[in-house]
């Protein structure tokens, strides 16, 4: 892989000329042999990123590999191939805590992915912790894995689920925010980007508020952890959480990370082997953190793919990344608006890689197929964000998400794909 | 354009899809079905007027794309003054029209000009699409309860 310099954000203009800079996006883009084939007999334009990214060869090279060479169960056996699988596992949680600045590898637990970190949360957190008439705070663009599992617990322990509203460009708006932290608020969870409308949430700052009154916050960190730089001890979050097939890794495989004072006091979300350290029929030990919450053998495979998406992430550099991510929006915006009748929802100052639209003529399952024709793959629905639709009065909306692999032919073969429908329908 | 999407959006379909025919509520309907899809988010109440064991009368209101405005449209058409043994049947008729491979044998000759939305088979994402009105059309001529709601999960 060839050695790329990283530079830093601040030191470019946001808007810069990603041609400009030596990085060779077109041979990154060869990396991802999904993204070689035609579909329809066209060249294929992935624009569901949001939805899921594809692998890069290092992430499936890597899976292969372990699957054929280091391939054993691991903390439990005492023969080498044992110990190497424990030894690759164990390293990507070194690596994931790099990754997202935690201070301490204990802080990082393996789960399946976002929706299960959030429901491990809820339930070990929240839900021994909450009363009747206690309130959860989320927000009204969550993904529905930050919604339900809290509907649960608030169910589970009659405390209410209150919802922070978002103003016509999907931004948060702020002084309701500061409205509804209250006496009652137990823990705010809220997407750090959410995935229908792809605005960016002032969530330092948020976090900072909610903190002022002692109110613990979860970040959902979905479609953030791909396109943003996370720190989660500036962010100062008490837990944060993502998922590997977002970011170029595996499906299966996803990660909490929870303050340790937080993760100690809380109880195990499952049972089994793995997360005790002694075991009776009268009285059962748990093990000791990250452990405890890693019931069974985990996806050691997917673990270590992860860890190769997260290796060929830094290679590149996230904040190249992010920039040239920027780059994308700004032109796949620019283009789009050209389109006439054609309406973006979610036109937040801070925004990343997702861009929802509706068409006057048609409807988004409509454009859905009619692009999918011309090779280009996007989303179309409500995106696993009803009350978004219900806020924005539309019963679906047409969803291009970007990655860095994409290029400006892409967006090019999009908006001639738009036409087209317009052509159908006009 | 390639042929398979010709084949789905013929123009009685984007006729159909823009301009759903019996596009209201009716007056002294005798059963009221909701449908939703919940993937796409299509919506329609479909009303029927019965008498014995005839359709005397149907019309629907709601939103979607344009296959299922298209497809409920049109099926009003065709089951108005028919027996309600027969609009089983057709139900029947479509649901293979729209999920079995093309046999070439015209088994579909009483579905008349609901004949075009054939070409949805070659879009197995669509088919929810095509027949959102049909299983309200069927859930609302078998139940006797009609206050619930069908969906295509």
């Amino acid at each position: 892989m060839p050695v790329i310099p990283s530079f830093p954000l601040h030191d470019l203009p946001s808007h810069s000329n990603p041609e400009q800079n030596t990085i060779d996006w077109a041979a990154l883009r060869r990396d991802f042999p999904v993204l070689l084939q035609l579909a329809h007999n066209k060249p294929l334009a992935y624009l569901d990123n949001a939805a899921t990214t594809q692998k890069p060869n290092a992430v499936i090279e890597t899976i292969a590999r372990y699957y054929r060479v280091d391939n054993a169960n691991v903390h439990r056996g005492t023969y080498q191939l044992s110990e190497r699988a424990t030894q690759a596992y164990e390293a990507i949680r070194d690596k994931v805590r790099r990754f997202l600045n935690a201070s301490r590898r204990e802080e990082i637990i393996f789960v399946r992915g976002t929706t299960e970190a959030i429901n491990l949360v809820a339930q070990s957190y929240a839900r021994p912790k909450i009363k009747a008439g206690d309130e959860i705070l989320i927000s009204a663009m969550e993904h529905h894995s930050n919604i339900v599992p809290w509907q649960m617990a608030c169910k589970q322990t009659g405390a209410q689920l209150r919802v922070i509203p978002i103003n016509d460009s999907a931004d948060i708006i702020l002084e309701r925010y500061e409205q509804l932290l209250g006496e009652k608020t137990r823990l705010l969870a809220v997407t750090q980007m959410s995935n229908a409308l792809g605005t960016i949430n002032p969530v330092k700052r948020m976090i900072a508020m909610a903190h002022e009154r002692e109110i613990p916050v979860l970040l959902d960190g979905a479609q953030a952890a791909p396109h943003l730089c996370v720190d989660v001890q500036d962010l100062d979050c008490d837990f944060y959480a993502f998922s590997s097939h977002k970011i170029y890794g595996p499906t299966g495989v996803g990660v909490l990370y929870g303050k340790e004072n937080y993760l100690d006091a809380m109880e195990p979300y499952q049972g089994g082997g793995d997360m005790i350290s002694r075991v009776s029929f009268e009285h059962t030990e748990y093990n000791n953190l990250p452990y405890k919450f890693e019931a069974g053998t985990p996806n050691i495979a997917g673990v270590v793919g992860l860890g190769a998406a997260l290796d060929y992430l830094e290679t590149i550099g996230l904040s190249n990344i992010v920039r040239r991510e920027q780059y994308l929006l700004d032109y796949a915006t620019q283009k789009l608006l050209s389109v006439e009748g054609l309406r973006i929802i979610g036109t937040a100052r801070h925004k990343a890689s997702i861009i929802s639209f509706v068409l006057d003529c048609a409807h988004p399952h409509d454009i859905s197929t009619i692009l999918d024709c011309q090779g280009v793959a996007i989303r179309a629905g409500h995106h696993c964000a009803m009350p978004v639709m219900e806020r924005f009065d539309v019963p679906a909306t047409a969803r291009s998400s970007l990655a860095f692999y994409n290029n400006e032919a892409d967006i090019d073969q999009l908006v001639l794909g738009l036409e087209q429908v317009k052509k159908l329908f006009n | 354009m390639n042929e398979e999407l010709r084949a789905l959006y013929q123009e009685v379909i984007i006729d159909h899809g823009r301009h759903p025919r019996n596009f209201k509520k009716l007056e002294g309907y005798s059963c009221c079905q909701e449908a939703y899809n919940p993937l796409c988010g299509d919506r329609l109440t479909l009303y029927l007027k019965l008498d014995k064991d005839k359709i005397l009368d149907a019309s629907f209101e709601g939103g979607g794309c344009a296959i299922s405005m298209a497809s409920t449209s049109l099926m009003i058409e065709r089951i108005k003054n028919t027996r309600i043994s027969e609009a089983q049947q057709l139900f029947d008729s479509f649901h293979h029209l729209v999920t079995a491979p093309d046999s070439g044998a015209d088994v579909s000759a009483p579905l008349g000009k609901l004949k075009v939305l054939g070409g949805v088979r070659d879009f197995p994402t669509r088919i929810k699409c095509a027949t959102l009105a049909w299983h309200a059309l069927k859930a609302g001529l078998e139940n006797v309860d009609h206050d619930k709601s069908v969906s295509t999960e």
